[in-house]
């Protein structure tokens, strides 16, 4: 069965995020698909690779990371909502003359357009939030 | 259809309000912090033992013992599963309402 996730809430300050990868994790366990993986709102901070928790910490944008080059999971981050926060990739970087990007591997900044899709082509839609 | 409820209901009505649109025969799972509405003895106790429109409830092992609770704090008839017996839950209804 096909899922998609939708992650409303940033790392390390609501459990959100926490649930939302070891439901995935079970879910490719079970033999399930994710289709997408929808960071929105605060969730985008989940796509930083500037993060440094400390060493006896879980390191929450390095799990997706690590979980998404392992099963090539799509993590798309809200454009809107990464443009407020600062998260930027290459092409943002360019587009809006910054000096600089942040986006961890295997994430991508794309539109809601893909929040609807995964809506549309997932079997299963789950949010996780506050 | 299966419910998710992630809020503890001493700081939030997800809880009632998810009761007043369950439909009958609905599942319900309780997650993160909505784990407290699941311990004997409190006013919310009553709401789910009741059980008027045969819900099924669950709750998350994994938050339960985050939070140092377990079986012997639970209230009757709510099912301890784990994030695969989540994921099942999730496959196994058609939809499911985040309460959030």
């Amino acid at each position: 069965m096909k899922f998609g996730v939708l992650i409303n809430e940033g790392p390390y300050q609501h459990q959100a995020s926490d649930t939302a990868y070891k439901f995935i994790e079970a879910a490719i366990e079970e033999g399930h698909e994710i289709f997408r993986v929808f960071f929105y709102h605060d969730g985008v901070n989940n796509g930083t690779r500037l993060a440094t928790p400390p060493q006896d910490d879980r390191h929450i944008p390095n799990r997706w990371t690590e979980l998404a080059e392992k099963h090539d999971l799509d993590l798309v981050l809200c454009v809107a909502a990464a443009q407020r926060r600062g998260m930027v990739d290459e092409d943002e970087m360019k587009r809006n003359s910054k000096d600089a990007n942040n986006i961890a591997g295997k994430f991508r900044i794309s539109g809601l357009g893909q929040l609807i899709e995964a809506g549309i082509q997932a079997d299963r839609m789950i949010t996780f939030g506050d | 259809m299966l419910h998710t409820i992630n809020k503890s209901p001493f700081e939030k009505d997800s809880l009632k309000t998810c009761l007043r649109y369950a439909e009958k025969g609905s599942s319900v799972l309780f997650i993160e912090d909505a784990v407290y509405a699941c311990t004997k003895g409190t006013i919310f106790e009553k709401q789910i033992s009741d059980n008027h429109a045969n819900i099924s409830f669950y709750v998350l092992g994994p938050d339960l013992e985050a939070r140092g609770l377990d079986n012997s704090n639970l209230t009757n008839n709510i099912e301890i599963i784990d994030y695969k017996g989540f994921v099942k839950l999730v496959a196994d209804n058609e939809k499911t309402q985040n309460w959030l």
